[in-house]
């Protein structure tokens, strides 16, 4: 049963881990492609990469239960190319964990680069520096804030994930029962104590989290 | 009114519009029916549900369904949840209700039995033809029910074990939430076999196929009981919904889902 504790908390930090490391590389561009540039289904693309922030987490699972299942739009033809599947992996955990915790750090960053002083923007393009040497140099260090709360908001968000995870990736002990999971469990046959134990760590380390969010930002960066 | 105030107050306005229409004073509430509330094991689903719609027409009193793992519903019990009537699928649920005084144990009555059996999806092209048969290495992924909370995972690892399977086969092991969703699994091709009540698999014929039906003597024999909840403010009509599960009709209606008879 302590097995079941600690490896809960393994594949918490495991899954939220990959997760923020997937939102980061590609929640970056996409917010800076919806500050930066204008395009046509610009807010389109905007309220479908927010949907997961508003829809139930069992909406969400259910999408990607969909898309990813063994039979799925997308899991089928995977599954019948690799014989693997998603479903009831930490992968799926961590999917699920991804596209929840996306919409937070895309928000939180768009609004970073939209609030960065056009004119030093383009102070950088006057003096001879391309749109990637500007971003790289002048846009990130100047929302580095912003974008520093988006991705410890994203990362506590795809720690926390538990609907979608659930209905994508199971609640499997060892495999992919991170704690949000494994504390459903317990409470559900009454193991109170271990329970407990999970719930003040979850507790402890979300609000650690969010303190870094908010304080380290200002005072670190 | 300027535009700006007319939206807000209509904004308000459709905001409370619900608890304007909705709220009843307590005492038109009063009388309205009568209604029991029954925690029972998810297997029943069906079979209950034509039960209730019975009970309802007979008494005239409203049944409120709550379905789930019976291990989840004993511990909705422990915490306090105003319900009437438990229905479990096994004796240990009910065993430790009752060990905590939750329950009426002069009520407490078997009213149903089922068996255990071992499906694939109906789709699939697999060539399992017994409990045995699951070491293969083309069996990937079994989904059985989550041994801590429900009860047709507690059976699937007495079955397991009585083949000597485990702990070899672990690793293969998907652990579902409640009985259907061990079905739903199967169903949906998530996995390549389950362990689920020969009811769900009647329940769902095209989508599941049977592969083998457990032996009696691999497992606790499965047994229904229910009993009615201490404290119920509706005592009578709990013993009374009781009393129609044991009846001739209420057994016909189970038996029709392919329930076994009650073993008192």
């Amino acid at each position: 049963m302590d097995d079941a504790i600690l490896s809960s908390i393994r594949l918490s930090l495991q899954v939220a881990f990959t997760a923020t490391l997937l939102v980061v590389l590609t929640g970056l561009p996409l917010a800076w492609l919806l500050a930066r540039r204008r395009f046509r289904g610009k807010e389109l693309l905007d309220v479908l990469l927010t949907l997961p922030l508003v829809l139930p987490p069992t909406v969400t699972g259910y999408y990607l239960v969909l898309l990813f299942g063994r039979h799925g739009w997308l899991g089928g033809p995977l599954f019948a190319a690799t014989g693997w599947s998603v479903v009831f992996t930490w992968q799926g955990a961590a999917l699920a964990s991804y596209v929840v915790a996306l919409p937070l750090l895309i928000k939180t960053a768009r609004a970073a680069f939209e609030s960065v002083d056009e004119n030093l923007l383009r102070a950088s393009t006057c003096c001879g520096h391309s749109e990637w040497s500007t971003t790289l140099r002048v846009l990130l260090p100047l929302a580095r804030r912003g974008l520093w709360a988006g991705t410890a908001l994203a990362f506590a968000r795809a720690m926390g994930e538990f609907g979608a995870t659930l209905m994508l990736a199971g609640n499997i002990p060892g495999r992919t029962a991170t704690m949000p999971l494994a504390i459903y469990s317990l409470a559900g046959s009454g193991e109170w104590g271990a329970a407990h134990a999970l719930v003040l760590l979850m507790t402890v380390l979300s609000g650690l989290f969010l303190y870094l969010a908010n304080r380290g930002a200002g005072r670190w960066l | 009114m300027s535009s700006r105030r007319a939206f807000l107050s209509s904004t308000l306005l459709l905001i409370l519009l619900p608890a304007i229409l909705g709220g009843t004073p307590t005492s038109v509430r009063a009388a309205e029916r009568v209604e029991i509330t029954v925690s029972a094991a998810i297997s029943l689903k069906n079979a209950f549900e034509e039960l209730g719609a019975l009970y309802e027409k007979q008494s005239g009193v409203g049944v409120l369904f709550n379905f789930g793992a019976s291990g989840q519903l004993l511990q909705q019990l422990i915490g306090g949840a105003p319900v009437d009537v438990f229905a479990s699928a096994a004796q240990q649920d009910v065993d430790e209700a009752e060990r905590r005084g939750l329950l009426l144990p002069d009520s407490r009555a078997n009213f149903a039995g089922n068996q255990l059996v071992l499906v694939v999806p109906a789709a699939s092209h697999s060539r399992l033809a017994s409990f045995k048969g699951l070491s293969h290495k083309d069996v990937q992924r079994i989904a059985v029910g989550n041994p801590r909370s429900v009860p047709v995972g507690r059976y699937a690892r007495e079955v397991l074990l009585f083949h000597k399977l485990l702990p070899a086969l672990e690793r293969k092991l998907i652990y579902a939430e409640n009985a259907r969703q061990v079905l739903d699994w199967v169903a949906r091709g998530e996995v390549d076999a389950g362990v689920v009540y020969a009811t769900d698999a009647a329940s769902r014929p095209h989508e599941v196929r049977l592969v083998a039906q457990a032996q009696d003597a691999s497992h606790t024999p499965i047994v229904y009981p229910a009993a009615v909840v201490r404290g119920t403010p509706h005592q009578a009509q709990a013993r009374a919904f009781l009393s129609l599960l044991l009846s001739e009709a209420g057994q016909e209606i189970l038996g029709r889902h392919g329930f076994q008879r009650a073993t008192r």
